[in-house]
């Protein structure tokens, strides 16, 4: 007995600890429902803000940047490659992406609305809590509250929606209605009407990547529903925060420019 | 918030916002100069007391009633939370170091400050343009807090905000005055302040008419309307976010540390940790530049905040403000924050601040008025 006792007694002791600290963990990495913990800071990585569709590289619009203004290429994140506009539509879609350049909405630092804030290259952050989850996005503050009761249908036309959740499994679905017609999905001018319901999918494939999957319809626009998808990563570097991108500043001279005195733009 | 009639967004409030802050843009201008720009109210009486560290008892919760707490063991903050109130941030000076009001003090301060605030009450010429908003649109309190006391700053002991340091009082009196120079030319406006501002482009403008801050995220201080909160919590984060101009913070309760102090943003760097069952919030790295009642703060600004469920429906909200560059000492505040059942609803600002442009083309227009007449 004696010695080995004690090593044994050790061991045992070391091997507790350790489930112990395993199973917090676990407690933690679930919500009180043992549902997935979705609380984290998350990031897509692609090109989808560019356009959701494949596309090259091409020239920026401020030849002064050079490569560092270029549009990145991208193989596109929807669902068969192409979004299925009304024949109707695609001549709007063509103006936008004429006027691209002054007219995409994060010029002006408008809130992005859904599902565009999530692949932003902007980090969100997702606070799942007992009955809401909050959706706080790095770009233009803006945040979404998705209630996990019922809370009705949505009273209003907004910027970031009306969000309500329910749980499939381990995969959250979170219905979009309430969406104002002023946002686009990306810069090359792809839109939508105030009639966009998005039906969003979000599942842990692994503790630090996201799945991120929307069902996008607007019979205004579209001709059948369709879909993009694509991982969100999770920032797992020790430092990871949300910081301040208060972009109205910067942008102010293009919204105001013309009847301002702009001296310092930007401050 | 907690009437549908009240949302924000709705297109009758954003059509009369818009005729509304035009109407601000365009008439106010002719009377604007020779109007001082408000400074920093401050009362000299008895704000250069002594500094004392002020200590906040530990608050108790109500009798027979349990903390509430989230899956980590800590009390569950979350809901969404009121401060509005008419009772006011700084004491009426009449009322000296009374700290409390009686029932009847209660009632009666209330009819008076709900009179003076009644935006149907129309007084002519100008100020009733400025006024534009009539009482349907607010959404102040209508009530003392429920703690009665006569002001939310509970030390200094006059319920005061201190005096700033004469190097601040100098500073700031000369923002002023060169405000005041250059406004004896055309091309000022009255801000949606109230401060006559030269309106040469945005970036001076005040942070509220540019839609950045309202003076309300922190210290969370009650304003005109939009005086909700809605706080998420998961293990090792704290979101609370501000109804007004939908500014969410997010409180770190991992023990992090403070970004690094070159790093400055408008709302500063939050870090939380709990304290017994008190949510404890360290705020600095702030860029220096305030709207509202911390309008004189600097960048040395720390605000430390004390959050603590005391009651179903009450979760008790004390700050100290201290800013050894701008203040001659710290002083602090209590707001007990009311659980409602209303949700809240996305505040958009800059997305329809047409107020802003009306603004800058009407001080343009006054400038080619004055010129044409020479």
């Amino acid at each position: 007995m004696g010695r080995r006792f004690v090593q044994r007694a050790g061991l045992g002791l070391m091997l507790l600890a350790m489930a112990v600290v395993a199973a917090q963990r676990s407690a933690l990495a679930a919500d009180n429902e043992g549902k997935p913990d979705l609380s984290g800071i998350w990031q897509a990585m692609n090109t989808a803000n560019w356009n959701l569709e494949a596309h090259v590289a091409a020239p920026g619009n401020v030849p002064a940047l050079g490569a560092m203004g270029a549009v990145p290429p991208g193989p596109g994140v929807v669902e068969g490659g192409v979004i299925p506009y009304l024949s109707s539509a695609l001549a709007q879609r063509k103006r936008n992406y004429e006027m691209r350049w002054s007219a995409d909405p994060e010029i002006k630092c408008y809130m992005p609305g859904v599902p565009r804030a999530n692949y932003m290259p902007y980090p969100f952050q997702i606070i799942q809590g007992s009955d809401t989850m909050m959706i706080s996005y790095e770009f233009a503050d803006a945040v979404r509250v998705i209630y996990m009761k019922d809370p009705g249908p949505a009273p209003n036309l907004f910027w970031m929606g009306w969000s309500v959740g329910h749980w499939e499994g381990k995969t959250l679905v979170v219905d979009v209605t309430g969406l104002n017609e002023d946002t686009w999905f990306d810069h090359a001018g792809n839109y939508h009407s105030d009639a966009l319901h998005v039906v969003e999918r979000y599942t842990l494939r692994s503790p630090d990547i996201l799945m991120y999957e929307a069902t996008i319809e607007d019979p205004k626009v579209y001709s059948r529903p369709w879909k993009i998808r694509m991982p969100l990563y999770r920032h797992v570097e020790k430092n990871a925060q949300l910081m301040e991108f208060k972009c109205i500043p910067f942008a102010e001279h293009v919204l105001y420019g013309e009847v301002g005195k702009q001296e310092k733009p930007g401050s | 918030m907690a009437h549908q009639q009240h949302s924000l967004t709705s297109p009758m409030w954003i059509a009369l916002s818009r005729l509304a802050t035009v109407l601000v843009g365009t008439f106010c201008l002719a009377h604007a100069y020779g109007q001082s720009a408000t400074g920093q109210a401050s009362d000299s009486a008895q704000n250069s007391a002594k500094a004392t560290t002020w200590k906040w008892d530990v608050p108790k919760p109500r009798d027979g009633w349990t903390v509430p707490r989230t899956r980590d063991g800590h009390p569950d903050l979350q809901g969404v939370w009121t401060n509005k109130t008419v009772t006011p941030l700084e004491r009426p000076k009449s009322l000296g170091n009374k700290a409390f009001f009686t029932p009847e003090e209660a009632e009666k301060f209330t009819q008076a400050s709900l009179e003076r605030s009644d935006k149907d009450r129309r007084v002519g010429g100008v100020r009733d343009v400025i006024n534009a908003y009539n009482a349907f649109w607010w959404d102040r309190g209508t009530k003392v807090l429920p703690n009665m006391r006569t002001s939310i700053i509970v030390d200094p002991p006059n319920g005061r905000m201190p005096a700033l340091t004469p190097q601040r009082q100098a500073a700031m009196h000369k923002e002023m005055e060169a405000v005041k120079m250059r406004c004896q030319h055309p091309g000022c406006a009255v801000a949606n302040s109230g401060m006559v501002v030269p309106a040469d482009s945005p970036e001076v403008l005040d942070l509220e008419t540019r839609c950045i801050s309202f003076g309300t995220v922190i210290p969370m201080l009650p304003t005109a309307y939009n005086n909700n909160y809605q706080i998420v919590q998961s293990p090792g984060v704290v979101a609370i976010d501000t109804e007004m101009v939908h500014d969410v913070r997010r409180i770190p309760t991992d023990g992090s540390a403070h970004l690094p102090s070159n790093v400055r943003q408008w709302f500063g760097d939050p870090r939380g940790h709990w304290e017994g069952d008190t949510l404890v919030v360290d705020t600095t790295n702030f860029n220096g530049r305030f709207f509202g009642r911390l309008r004189a703060a600097d960048k040395n600004l720390r605000v430390t905040e004390r959050f603590t469920r005391v009651g179903p429906n009450t979760l008790l909200y004390q700050f100290t403000v201290d800013d050894p560059t701008a203040y001659t000492r710290p002083w602090s505040g209590e707001i007990p924050l009311t659980k409602i059942s209303g949700k809240l609803y996305e505040y958009a600002c800059n997305e329809g601040n047409i107020g802003m442009r009306d603004i800058i083309k009407a001080a343009r227009e006054d400038e080619r008025k004055a010129a044409d007449k020479k």
